[in-house]
């Protein structure tokens, strides 16, 4: 059984091909994909993912406003008592940029070239992490991350 | 087990005192079989359905603005198909509709079909119920109406509204299929692109031909706005026909039969038996 899963759109980014190719991947892997448009705000992010009781949102970010955005909604879904739902991003994030955002709650990190396959796994490792109990979400304890 | 039973009953009373997140796993807990202890609601609920492309989504996206700004709280439950080969969805309902995104008065909840034997139908009840007791004043149920179960999920509201657009040759194909039967409102979408008033113009005088001229044709645009407050109102102050709620009792009955047939264990074997000719169908269904 697929999970609910949310693809989004922060900022005023507005190359939404990437996300759009993920939302297929992941529908197309068994889950049920949520995807917001663009130019979406933190708060309608977080907003979102409550009303759809999604368990993992994906962040798509194109236009080097990751740093900001992506830690803004993780704090944000903490805030909400989202701990348990799984962040992960995609898109240009730089090498040196992954540090932070792990920091920060996010636990995958896929680039271009990803396949899909991979991404598909990082879910099922998800799933399985979350029924062994075992810390996956936002705001569950740093220190598990998909490399 | 019992914990279960706690937890959903917790679930259910924060969500009755407003709390989102319960609301929105109660929904989930539903969609996985669960049936709250609620007496029937008194739901205000309204169907929109309309081939793919007319601009469902959009159009509700207006009609919310319309709804909040006049003081409701609107309910969205959007349904799409699931992938009958995954089994995974893709629910982009939600993209199309631009409201206020964190309005305390909207709740958009995206469903897929899922492959239930018999669609949403066991389902979709129950959640209104629990949508309209947490205080949900208008509720819509959006689908796509492309097959009959589509449609049969939208004769679960109370008032139908079927959205065409403007450059469909074929409008009268929806009077075929049965739709225009079930809907008590028509809106052609689109208006802002030309011909859209021929099209209505076509419609409203195919109506006048038929027994369904009390059917409220609107002419709107869900991209500028035009038309909307009208339709609102008309929807409003709509008087229930008895012979369309009938014919929707009808696609009731019909839905949670098929959802029961669907999911009788019997099904695999009749479904065998049949195949190698051992029984006939009338047979099958006698057994079932």
């Amino acid at each position: 059984m697929g999970m609910r899963v949310v693809i989004a759109k922060p900022g005023l980014d507005g190359h939404d091909r990437g996300a759009k190719v993920i939302t297929r991947i992941l529908r197309d892997g068994g889950h049920e994909v949520i995807y917001t448009g663009i130019r979406k705000t933190p708060d309608e992010i977080t907003r979102i993912v409550i009303d759809e009781d999604a368990m993992a949102l994906g962040l798509s970010s194109l236009s080097g406003a990751h740093e900001v955005l992506i830690p803004n909604i993780c704090e944000k879904l903490r805030l909400a008592g989202l701990d348990d739902v799984v962040v992960f991003a995609g898109g240009i994030i730089p090498q040196k940029d992954h540090e932070e955002l792990y920091k920060s709650g996010v636990r995958a990190i896929f680039g271009p070239g990803t396949y899909s396959h991979t991404i598909i796994e990082f879910l099922t490792t998800v799933s399985s992490r979350k029924s062994n109990g075992e810390p996956t979400g936002v705001g569950e304890g740093i220190g598990w991350r998909w490399d | 087990m019992a914990l279960g039973l706690t937890s959903d009953s917790k679930l259910l009373d924060s969500a009755l005192s407003g709390d989102r997140r319960s609301l929105a796993k109660l929904l989930t807990r539903i969609e996985s079989g669960f049936k709250p202890p609620l007496p029937p609601s008194n739901a205000w609920t309204l169907g929109v359905t309309g081939p793919p492309g007319v601009g469902k989504s959009t159009l509700i996206g207006s009609m919310i603005s319309e709804w909040v700004k006049n003081g409701q709280k609107v309910a969205v439950l959007a349904v799409d198909p699931s992938s009958p080969h995954s089994g995974g969805a893709l629910l982009a309902d939600r993209m199309r509709m631009q409201t206020e995104g964190t309005s305390d008065s909207v709740f958009i909840r995206s469903l897929a079909s899922r492959n239930h034997p018999g669609g949403l139908s066991f389902f979709i009840g129950p959640m209104v119920d629990i949508l309209s007791a947490a205080g949900w004043s208008r509720i819509i149920i959006e689908t796509v109406g492309s097959g009959q179960s589509q449609i049969r999920i939208v004769a679960f509201a109370d008032r139908i509204l079927l959205v065409e657009g403007p450059d469909r040759g074929d409008i009268i194909q929806a009077e075929k299929a049965g739709i225009l039967e079930l809907a008590d409102f028509v809106a052609i979408n689109k208006s802002d692109l030309p011909k859209s008033d021929m099209a209505f113009n076509s419609l409203v005088s195919a109506l006048e031909l038929s027994e369904n001229s009390r059917i409220d044709v609107h002419l709107v645009s869900g991209l500028n706005g035009t038309g909307i407050s009208e339709l609102i109102t008309s929807i409003e102050e709509h008087e229930k026909s008895s012979k369309r709620d009938i014919l929707k009792q009808r696609e009731r009955l019909l839905s949670i039969w098929d959802s029961r047939l669907l999911s009788s264990p019997l099904l695999n074997d009749l479904l065998h038996k049949l195949n190698t000719g051992s029984i006939t169908l009338e047979e099958a269904a006698d057994m079932i």
